[in-house]
């Protein structure tokens, strides 16, 4: 039985009328999948699918020097997001140059930033940003925006069919670029995603999301629970943290050194640490050659030592399993290794990632 | 139907198809299948091999973890349903129908062993309790 103290979205009683099978999702009560993760993962490479996303957390970072306080905060830099409404992935660091969390961050207005942060590190995350704010004495205001519901509609269909869903926010929402989102009355829609398609995340007041989820349901949207939303990240080359990456492991580590900005003389937490470092491992993909599916934690052997899986799965797109690994810097793409699979080390190659984009494989 | 009256079921979720001729046809239930989620690859036991009961004679594998499957009785498989390598998702559509293989029981003796489908059904009911 589900233990009863975890937490539960806005949307969780139309789970329940979906039939949806409930897991334990950091600490959220959420649906892993309604049926079928395999189905749900091709509806939204083909077509579109609809995902509850309400447990990550939203927060409003606005007011005196809110620029220049995340200038200070995150790894990435948020001057390079002028025109309204763009957004960038960062990571949040430690001093160590280790990372707390990865983010995207949107640029409202002047001085008013938006932070999505994940689920299961989103109390860390609060109580770590306004430590800050406290130890630099910046005055922005910092605000959980726990009164806000989040939905992912994602695929090449994504789009069309939300404006069929609401008709009124299509003439502002059409002209959104990647990375970019904009305010419609109360809600805040955004051309960003997980899963390696085209889509948009959308904000609403919590009490207005279960029309909106119904409303996306009647024009042929699929509901998709974290099961396919895990196996699509994965093929489309995307991080997952707590298992990617965590605090005891760098941006360069982990695939991510292409989120840091270390140009120029902005003083970030966990710059120093990372000019000072020197990288042993990297992060790659692995496509396994033998019949079986790679998972998080497996040993993985290379002719340049050990290295480790940290996520793994069954690729729907390719129809073979494919993971990512941490190993030592020497390791190549197209190198020959081998995983460690239920008590058999099995055949697997190193490729490049992301490994499907816009439904094809790019291996 | 989840729990055909007409099978025998083992404690790890194995059905066993009785016929007139003693021999078996065994696969995974409704509810194995329900817990693995969508399967992606099935090994089947090798033809013509010899398992005591009990013994791990293949592999289900699903988007989510792998699972032994294990004789249901001791004896040597004489078939073994080629289908479900490349459609392993048979199994989850109809896990009674989606056979993996057949047995020639070697002891008559432990085939009574095996649960009917109501002490199944209460040994599911108590396992998604605890």
């Amino acid at each position: 039985m589900i233990d009863t103290d975890l937490k539960r979205t806005a949307l969780f009683t139309e789970h329940c009328r979906l039939n949806a099978r409930l897991v334990d999702f950091g600490g959220w009560e959420m649906p892993l999948h309604y049926g079928s993760q395999i189905e749900e993962h091709q509806r939204v490479r083909r077509d579109a699918g609809v995902f509850d996303v309400s447990h990550m957390l939203v927060i409003d970072v606005e007011g005196v020097a809110a620029r220049e306080f995340l200038r200070r905060v995150l790894a990435n830099d948020v001057a390079r997001l002028t025109a309204p409404g763009k957004a960038l992935y960062s990571c949040l660091l430690n001093e160590a140059g280790g990372i707390l969390d990865d983010l995207i961050v949107y640029h409202l207005g002047p001085e008013r930033y938006r932070l999505v942060v994940n689920a299961a590190t989103a109390e860390k995350d609060l109580v770590w940003i306004t430590g800050l704010r406290e130890r630099f004495a910046f005055h922005s205001d910092l605000r959980a925006r726990r009164d806000l519901a989040m939905i992912a509609v994602q695929g090449p269909e994504a789009r069309r069919r939300f404006w069929q869903a609401r008709e009124t926010a299509r003439v502002a929402t059409e002209g959104l670029s990647v990375f970019q989102g904009t305010d419609i009355a109360d809600m805040f829609v955004a051309r960003t995603g997980y899963t390696g398609e085209d889509g948009l995340e959308i904000m609403v007041p919590a009490e207005d999301v279960v029309s909106l989820w119904r409303d996306l349901l009647a024009v042929g949207v699929a509901p998709c629970g974290l099961g396919a939303r895990d196996t699509l990240r994965l093929e489309a080359g995307m991080n997952l943290y707590g298992q990617d990456m965590d605090e005891s492991v760098t941006p360069m580590e982990s695939g991510l050194a292409w989120t840091v900005d270390l140009t120029g003389e902005r003083e970030f937490i966990g710059r120093q640490a990372l000019l000072n470092a020197a990288p042993r491992e990297r992060l790659v993909g692995l496509l396994l050659l033998d019949r079986g599916v790679l998972r998080s934690h497996q040993p993985v052997r290379t002719a340049q030592g050990e290295g480790v899986t940290t996520s793994g799965s069954f690729s729907p797109t390719l129809n073979s399993s494919i993971a990512f690994a941490r190993v030592p810097q020497g390791v190549s793409i197209g190198d020959a290794v081998q995983v460690r699979v239920r008590d058999k080390w099995l055949a697997a190659k190193v490729v490049t990632y992301p490994f499907v984009r816009m439904g094809k494989s790019l291996l | 139907m989840h729990l055909p009256a007409d099978l025998k079921y083992t404690d790890t979720h194995e059905w066993v198809r009785p016929h007139g001729d003693g021999t078996v046809t065994v696969g995974i239930t409704w509810h194995a299948q329900d817990l693995l989620g969508d399967l992606v690859y099935v090994e089947t036991p090798q033809l013509g091999k010899s398992f005591k009961k009990g013994e791990e004679c293949g592999v289900v594998e699903s988007v989510k973890a792998a699972s032994d499957i294990y004789a249901p009785l001791s004896g040597d498989v004489i078939a073994v349903n080629q289908d479900l390598a490349s459609s392993p998702e048979k199994i989850n559509q109809d896990a009674y129908a989606a056979w993996m293989f057949k047995l020639k029981p070697s002891e008559p003796g432990e085939f009574n062993q095996l649960l009917d489908a109501a002490a199944y059904e209460k040994l599911i009911a108590s396992e998604s309790n605890s």
